[in-house]
């Protein structure tokens, strides 16, 4: 079988040689133009005049558009409606759109978007978390707020409290490949797309509606992204709309690609967050009631910001069994950039809220940060689990057999870290380096080190249900060669091939025989953004599905031809077994086209079991969890808060894994792209709303350095309890919240200069660090 | 502007080309050459790194922000161009695939040839070398992997076709005095002559000019054929490095003697940028945190500016007049600049949020001498805290004449104050700034006395 096997990527060949072409590689028709946006330079406002002449004069202009020059729908937003291509007079951060201009060349429209003279009526932008709320700037009616048991009364009669908060940034994709978008306008007034997005059929949609035509005339197409980690599941639309409609207009084919700067000042990033919180634990750690805050920076647009904020709030217990806990959570509208999808989506942020606590709760009363994790775990699966406790009530154990509920009611039957957690520490060699961390601290006055652990408890599916499904067309031609097409996309993240390696399984052929075809809205249509770690879950089983109808209706007609019972039919090794005889799978393709046997099917698959209420924040929006435990060692200096990590071990849990290499590439990928995120990544705005940090000059991502010295990243082979395809379990977020454990270190290297605890905000840039250790030894 | 060079093994000659056209728009745009991706456009994530050879070498370098006159005469190698055919892959490029090296393959060319020229010249120095190549997909644990797997394969044939096609090639190009001076006494003609001209060093800050600020400098100066501005000349008394030193040369030339600048030139840039960046260069953009000014400011260093066949010498502390501004008359440029022999007590800190290629925060770079545990001369410089590299001259003073003493230090650390008001920007704050600056001081009596400071040092 071709699954569980370590192939490399499908385009791996395509990649080292240059060839593997992304949008703006796409050969385009003579004629071609090229499209960039004039930007607001004021944060909030109104636009008082908007003077084009020098844009238009430009050299090399052929066209400019403003909102009053669109010919049908202005939007681009994913959700609300409250996101136009073209401003249209108000203004809502530095950097929105405010006209489109059509040139010869990139250069020529960069040149030219540059030349408009505007005069706004500014008003004070709203940029902070604290600015929003004083004027309650926010999404929805007021704060959602969900709960399980009766968390004040648990905090009020536990033993010990503790309550603090502090501050986690953004984060800026930084994608290799920036947005991209072709549009070659077709002859019947309709348009076909290439386009660098997660989601396909969005772009198809907004497009159609940009130009005025059903969805049937807007064909999309993606073959591939240069990264996307969720910045290209809504981010995209401006570009591939813009480029629709100058299309329309111009009869050219159009194309729009942002520069860096542009990129970065124009899209949305991860949320940032500030998160408050009161705990009530026992002696030995346990907690007993827990009330969070949290505050989400979504800036201006609803984009994706609410399900975002309810996934941080669907992981604020992380791996805890948390009875009695209430969740707050603001979502404030302010005049930054729209935050968006990031891998995690939000799960990140609520998980170091509770792992923020963990570690407040070990420092408190002096205990292993991992003994106090691993008793406040979910019961482990064998158990069969165990009961919350009851208010007040003394340690787990009194159980009965009912089974541990998230705060949001959903049982957790699957959990996989004790043991998990148990494997990592004896591999890594937790205790012994313990001990010779604690000595080397002690014989160094400027240096220490420090270690620290996290575990991932990842929920497994969209929480907009309906977004579930997925669909696949499979064709088998006459020669045996199969062509394959789903609705995920292809990021980096090897979909493509696992996908086609359960194609080659369930035809028991080599992969060779699968041709893996660009995602396109005119083969499968309806599909969902390629997001929340779902693509191989939701389109490996609809290929699964596609695949066997067109085995069901080969094996049936072999049967019939050749007397032999159905199930007497089998696919494997190339070969259809056939009763007594064999045939390659060529010859079976080529003797049911004769047959006259349809060999294209497509296939469908939705995720069973799954019901959710967000506002009420109760049901089952998980189909399972994916699990992981990291454990990281970093060094610092008090003097100046420079750092480094200096080791990462990991375990994690991809299930059965379809392809064990791939798997691997996400977690070490997605470790330092989430320890980049805490550490070295920092946005920064100035008082006018401006990004400051709009490059990779001022914006640092872990660079080849970065990565830990020693890294040991090993799978969690046990297969997924929940019927997915092969037994897999997703792998796309849930690793990149294992960088929470460098973050972690950090906190426990610094706690080494003093007595207090470090109170770390995230980003820990050097100067985070810098005033953590100055408040330890200065008590400032 | 007319130029020659060879473009993976083929010679291509150009007439008219724009001097600012960057090799990346040429390839991509005119030759259909789409392996080489934009990815950041300044300079600074890799994804368009190609290999260049001439007869000194091969490196890696940025086709972003390199101008295609700097090409004249030498051999370009892109991603399409390491290998003969799709089965006959470079071996940097097959271990790529086998260590499943890329993910999304957007970064991916840029790295290939970042290993094929690091292969090619035989380093092993893998995080220094791959510094410049930015990768968001695989936290760059497999592509190390890759490249150590590849270290020891044989290098292509055509590395070395190309180096005789090159030896062989003749300057077909007709002598450009004006805008290509091939001597440092053609540029002192070529540039007295037109004061207004832009020097083009290594381009690695002017390209941004271009390709972000969206200007057309006109006239241009290249200045890379002034072979007589890239030596460096040692005798027992001092160091005299040529203008159009590329930071790398320099890197190697001082890793004996000043190894704690070497240390700095490390961590300065990229191996790109650092290929193509010279030390004249760096100093006459005037950037107060242009990380070499500092270093040569507490060595004492001397600088060399020319006029026609006028020369005059300064000390380079003097050469920075104010934010923006420096001594340096029209049609006048850097010739050399001077380093002192002899012992020192150097030490060069750098402070940025990435320890490599990221912009400083601070940068401090101190010389003190001391007789008898009495510290008697104090050269301490830095980057990053003013609107030019500036000397702590209160901090210095509260030095000298004092034992090195932890209550000295603390005197020193309080003169600090009075020595700098730092801003805060996106880089760090003032107070981060100021605190680190006394921090600095004491990294420097801890370092002196031979404790530990560096958490670059520590391995396990």
């Amino acid at each position: 079988m071709s699954v569980a096997k370590s192939l490399p990527h499908d385009a791996a060949a395509l990649h080292v040689t240059g060839e593997a072409r992304y949008v703006d590689d796409i050969p385009t028709p003579r004629g071609c133009l090229h499209l960039a946006f004039g930007l607001s330079e004021i944060a909030n406002g109104h636009v008082r005049d908007l003077n084009l002449t020098q844009v238009r004069n430009s050299k090399d202009v052929v066209a400019v558009f403003t909102a009053a020059d669109l010919p049908f729908a202005n939007d681009v937003s994913p959700s609300a409606h409250d996101e136009p291509l073209l401003s249209t007079g108000r203004v809502h951060y530095v950097g929105q759109p405010l006209f489109l201009v059509v040139a010869r060349s990139h250069r020529a429209a960069r040149v030219a978007a540059r030349k408009a003279q505007a005069t706004y009526d500014s008003d004070p932008p709203i940029l902070t978390l604290d600015d929003a709320l004083a004027i309650n700037s926010r999404f929805e009616e007021g704060p959602r707020i969900w709960h399980a048991g009766d968390a004040d009364q648990a905090l009020s009669l536990a033993p010990h409290q503790l309550s603090g908060q502090f501050e986690i940034g953004g984060q800026e994709h930084f994608y290799l490949e920036g947005q991209a978008a072709l549009a070659l306008p077709q002859e019947d007034g309709g348009c076909h797309a290439h386009a660098s997005t997660q989601h396909p059929t969005e772009i198809q949609h907004k497009v159609a509606e940009a130009i005025g035509v059903p969805m049937h005339s807007v064909r999309v197409e993606t073959r591939r992204m240069g990264g996307g980690f969720g910045g290209k599941e809504s981010q995209g639309n401006a570009l591939a709309v813009a480029c629709a409609i100058a299309a329309r207009a111009t009869g050219q084919a159009c194309k729009m690609r942002y520069d860096r700067d542009d990129d970065m000042i124009i899209t949305g990033k991860r949320h940032a967050f500030r998160i408050a919180y009161e705990v009530g634990f026992d002696a030995a750690g346990r907690v007993e009631g827990l009330v969070f805050t949290h505050l989400v920076n979504c800036g201006w647009a609803q984009d994706l910001s609410l399900p975002v904020a309810d996934r941080a709030m669907l992981h604020a217990d992380n791996a805890y069994h948390l009875p009695h806990i209430r969740i707050e959570s603001h979502r404030l509208k302010t005049n930054l950039q729209s935050a968006t999808a990031f891998r995690g989506f939000g799960g990140p942020q609520g998980m170091l809220g509770v792992e923020r606590v963990m570690d407040h709760i070990a420092h408190h009363l002096g205990l292993d940060p991992i003994e106090v994790r691993m008793r406040n775990y979910y019961p482990a699966a064998q158990e069969g689990g165990a009961a919350p406790r009851p208010l007040g009530a003394s340690p787990r154990g009194i159980s009965s057999q009912k089974e541990a509920m998230t705060p949001y009611g959903m049982p957790v039957v699957d959990f996989e870290l004790h043991g998990m957690t148990n494997a990592l520490l004896h591999s890594a060699e937790y205790g012994q380096r313990r001990h010779e961390i604690a000595a080397w601290n002690a014989a160094q006055p400027h240096l220490k080190r420090g270690l620290g652990f996290s575990p991932v408890k990842f929920g497994i599916s969209f929480t907009l249900t309906h977004l579930n499904q997925a669909g696949a067309l499979v064709h088998v031609y006459q020669d045996g060669s199969i062509h394959l097409n789903h609705g995920g996309t292809e990021m980096g993240q090897g979909l493509f091939q696992k996908v086609a390696q359960v194609a080659a399984s369930r035809f028991g052929v080599d992969l060779q025989r699968v041709k893996i075809t660009a995602t396109d809205t005119a083969k499968v249509p309806n599909t969902s953004a390629t997001a929340a770690s779902s693509g191989s879950d939701l389109n490996g089983m609809a290929v699964r599905n596609a695949c066997d109808e067109i085995k069901m209706r080969m094996a049936t007609f072999l049967a019939t031809a050749h007397h032999v019972p159905v199930e007497e039919i089998m696919f494997a090794n190339g070969q259809v077994q056939i009763g007594p005889r064999q045939l390659s799978f060529a010859e079976a393709a080529r003797d049911c086209y004769e047959g006259r046997i349809s060999l294209s099917a497509t296939g469908f698959y939705k995720t069973p079991d799954l019901q959710w209420d967000r506002i009420k924040g109760q049901g089952r929006p998980f189909y399972y969890f994916a699990y992981g435990a990291a454990l990281t060692e970093v060094v610092v200096d008090q003097l100046t808060g420079e750092n480094r990590i200096l080791r990462a071990d990991i375990l994690h849990d991809a299930g059965a894994s379809l392809n064990p290499a791939l798997d691997i590439g996400q977690i070490e990928g997605g470790y330092v792209q989430g320890a980049g995120w805490l550490t070295t990544e920092e946005l920064v705005w100035d008082d006018a709303g401006r990004l400051r940090t709009h490059a990779p000059s001022t914006y640092k991502i872990p660079a080849c350095s970065d990565a830990p010295d020693v890294f040991n990243v090993a799978l969690w082979d046990q297969a997924n309890p929940a019927k997915t395809v092969y037994r897999s379990k997703a792998v796309g977020e849930p690793p990149f919240m294992l960088g929470i454990s460098a973050f972690l270190a950090l906190s426990d290297a610094i706690s080494a200069f003093g007595s207090e605890y470090p109170a770390l905000n995230a980003p820990a840039t050097p100067e985070e660090v810098w005033h953590a250790c100055q408040r330890l030894r200065h008590g400032v | 502007m007319d130029i020659t060079f060879l473009l993976n093994g083929e010679s291509v000659a150009l007439k008219d080309v724009p001097p600012t056209q960057t090799l990346l728009d040429w390839l991509r745009e005119e030759r259909g050459l789409t392996g080489t991706k934009e990815g950041c456009n300044e300079g600074d994530c890799g994804a368009c790194t190609i290999m260049v050879s001439d007869g000194s070498g091969h490196y890696a370098l940025n086709a972003c922000i390199l101008f295609l006159p700097q090409l004249q005469g030498k051999s370009i190698r892109t991603v399409e161009g390491v290998s003969t055919s799709s089965t006959d892959l470079h071996p940097v490029q097959q271990a790529m695939i086998t260590y499943h090296g890329s993910q999304c393959g957007f970064c991916t060319p840029g790295f290939v040839m970042s290993m094929t020229t690091a292969h090619a010249n035989g380093t092993q120095d893998y995080n220094d070398q791959f510094a410049g190549n930015l990768c968001r997909c695989t936290g760059y644990a497999p592509i190390l992997r890759a490249a150590k797997a590849a270290q020891y394969a044989p290098v292509p044939n055509w590395i070395a076709t190309d180096q005789a096609a090159l030896e062989q090639a003749e300057a077909v190009t007709a002598p450009q005095p004006e805008s290509r001076p091939q001597t440092a006494d053609e540029l002192a003609e070529a540039y007295a002559n037109r004061p207004e001209a832009t020097l083009v060093a290594g381009a690695t800050d002017l390209g941004l000019d271009v390709t972000k600020k969206l200007q057309t400098p006109t006239p241009l100066i290249f200045l890379q054929d002034c072979r007589d501005l890239q030596t460096i000349h040692c005798d027992p008394f001092e160091i005299r490095i040529g203008a159009m030193v590329t930071m790398n040369t320099l890197r190697t030339a001082l890793a004996k003697e000043f190894p704690d600048f070497a240390e700095m030139l490390r961590r300065f840039a990229s191996q790109q940028v650092r290929n193509a960046a010279t030390l004249g260069g760096n100093i006459a953009n005037g950037s107060p945190i242009g990380d070499c000014a500092p270093a040569l400011i507490a060595l004492d260093a001397k600088m060399t500016l020319r006029h026609r066949n006028l020369r005059r010498t300064l000390p380079v502390e003097d050469f920075f007049l104010d934010y923006g501004k420096q001594d340096r008359a029209p049609g006048e440029f850097i010739d050399s600049i001077t380093l002192p022999r002899g012992a020192h007590n150097l030490r060069v800190y750098k402070l940025s949020k990435r320890f490599d290629q990221d912009i400083s925060a601070v940068l401090a770079a101190f010389n003190i001498r001391t007789e008898q545990g009495v510290i008697t001369e104090a050269r301490l410089a830095f980057g990053g805290m003013a609107g030019i590299p500036k000397r702590a001259r209160s901090t210095e003073d509260a030095l000298i004449g004092h034992p090195m003493t932890s209550d000295t230090l603390k005197k020193a650390q309080i003169a600090l104050s009075h020595d700098f008001t730092p801003l805060s920007d996106m880089r760090a704050s003032a107070q981060y700034r100021i605190g680190c600056a006394e921090a600095l001081l004491a990294r420097y009596f801890a370092d002196l006395s031979g404790t530990a400071t560096s958490v670059l040092e520590v391995t396990l």
